[in-house]
């Protein structure tokens, strides 16, 4: 066929499945970790960093993006994809400030985003974007904080606390336990950093915490910060695991005394008899 | 009948302009801001065909920002100057070019300097101790010659600044009452209030 160069890649298989959008999917399972919470009136993104190479500069990598004043952006998945998606989002923030006067809100730049992740998985010659994004904001106008998440086929959603990427299940499973409505902002990225430490082994330098608190106002943490918390975190764990083991230590101690009473007991009755008491 | 005024002082641009807005005879508006901000040390005075300045200029703008939040660092004066005559000049050779002539005022972070553009609607841009669009550069590029001094201080730049609005007070057939002052420096952009 002459034309079959252009013929989408993306066709259906047999019992329904769409392969090229769950291999996507799953390009993204093997890409760093990214975890979004929802605070009371603060969003906070946090990120797995890659080690980055002994001679690399590390102001170079980055996974945490602005896409305007109000919005940033983290992503999982393939790196190159991510920045195509980026640059597309960003002249449609700045697009739309010049038609309709108007910052975007979070929702219409997620769905603008999904939008083009849906085109890629339905159009001729090209392929899905290999990156799943956690998009935080707030809208002009609101003092309400928004997190939105895509995903390879054009999935959009609204969360309170998400994440994507490696192990995304385990963290996801952690912020079900452990998120509660109207986190304060400490609470909330102590919360971010808890989770990713659940998956990220090498501590703070390989985490990168990007905080929201207000339209437009972003702060990214430094080192030290993050180091603090997470020495906080662990020193909470610490106390955490020194208490259980008291308790353990002292039911165990009753025990033994239960069964020491028990044992003894024969003896403190002064029978002088072999017989276990309590018979 | 715009007047727009551009001046270099030691450390600062003054950027300047009248705040007509009209129609053929008819007045229409006194207070219209025609002096944009463009990045944080950046600023951009239009005049020409109505529409078209303030499209060019929110354009601009936009794409100004755009390349801000894509490189995290603004562009520089120069740059920008050059990137915005680009603009002009492929827009001269559209089907319907901007009649919009620019100047551009900025503080240059990176060399501690300010520098200031003089752009016109074919595309031409030099960079000028001082400036003028419209009526005012008949009457004050003499004065301006005559008491700019690139080492003045912010008080001084004001004062000659003065003495041109003066001028085209007086000897301008139209009045131009209303005029709008800001500054760039290493602080950045503000609005100053004059009494001329």
């Amino acid at each position: 066929m002459s034309r079959s160069y252009d013929r989408a890649l993306t066709v259906f298989s047999p019992d329904g499945h769409l392969f090229q959008v769950e291999y996507a999917a799953e390009a993204v399972r093997k890409g760093t970790c990214a975890v979004g919470v929802r605070g009371k009136d603060v969003v906070v993104l946090g990120v797995e960093k890659k080690s980055v190479l002994q001679l690399q500069d590390p102001r170079t990598v980055r996974k945490v993006v602005m896409l305007d004043d109000h919005i940033s952006l983290a992503f999982a998945g393939l790196t190159a994809d991510g920045r195509v998606l980026i640059d597309k989002a960003r002249i449609e923030c700045q697009s739309h400030r010049l038609t309709v006067e108007d910052p975007v809100s979070v929702e219409y730049i997620t769905r603008y985003i999904a939008g083009i992740q849906q085109r890629y998985t339905q159009s001729g010659g090209v392929r899905p974007f290999g990156i799943s994004t956690l998009i935080i904001g707030f809208d002009p106008d609101d003092t309400r904080p928004r997190l939105y998440q895509t995903e390879p086929s054009g999935i959009y959603n609204a969360w309170k606390a998400c994440a994507v990427g490696r192990s995304s299940k385990t963290v996801r499973e952690f912020l079900e336990k452990n998120h509660k409505d109207d986190l304060g902002r400490d609470e909330t990225i102590k919360l971010t950093i808890k989770s990713l430490l659940e998956v990220v082994q090498t501590g703070a330098k390989n985490i990168e915490i990007s905080v929201m608190e207000s339209y437009g106002k972003v702060t990214n943490l430094g080192l030290a910060e993050i180091e603090a918390i997470v020495a906080e975190i662990e020193r909470e764990k610490e106390q955490d695991a020194e208490r259980k083991r008291n308790r353990q230590a002292a039911t165990a101690a009753g025990q033994a005394a239960m069964l020491q009473r028990v044992g003894d007991n024969p003896i403190a009755a002064g029978s002088g008899t072999s017989t276990p008491g309590g018979q | 009948m715009e007047v727009q005024f551009g001046i270099v002082g030691k450390g600062y641009v003054i950027m300047a302009s009248d705040t007509n807005a009209g129609r053929s005879i008819v007045k229409m508006k006194t207070d219209e801001d025609k002096i944009k901000a463009l990045s944080p040390h950046l600023l951009m005075a239009a005049s020409g065909e109505p529409g078209d300045t303030v499209q060019f200029s929110e354009f601009i703008e936009r794409n100004l920002r755009l390349h801000h939040i894509r490189y995290t660092h603004p562009m520089r004066p120069q740059s920008a100057a050059s990137w915005i005559r680009r603009a002009l000049a492929d827009s001269l050779r559209s089907r319907k070019p901007y009649s919009v002539n620019l100047l551009v005022g900025g503080y240059d972070a990176s060399t501690d300097s300010p520098h200031l553009y003089w752009l016109d609607y074919l595309g031409t841009l030099v960079e000028v101790p001082f400036a003028a669009h419209g009526y005012g550069a008949y009457f004050c590029l003499s004065l301006l010659d005559r008491y700019h001094n690139p080492e003045a201080n912010l008080e001084e730049g004001l004062e000659t600044l003065k003495r041109c609005v003066r001028e085209v007070q007086k000897r301008l057939i139209v009045g131009l009452p209303d005029w709008k002052i800001k500054v760039v420096d290493k602080d950045g952009v503000r609005e100053i209030n004059l009494d001329l």
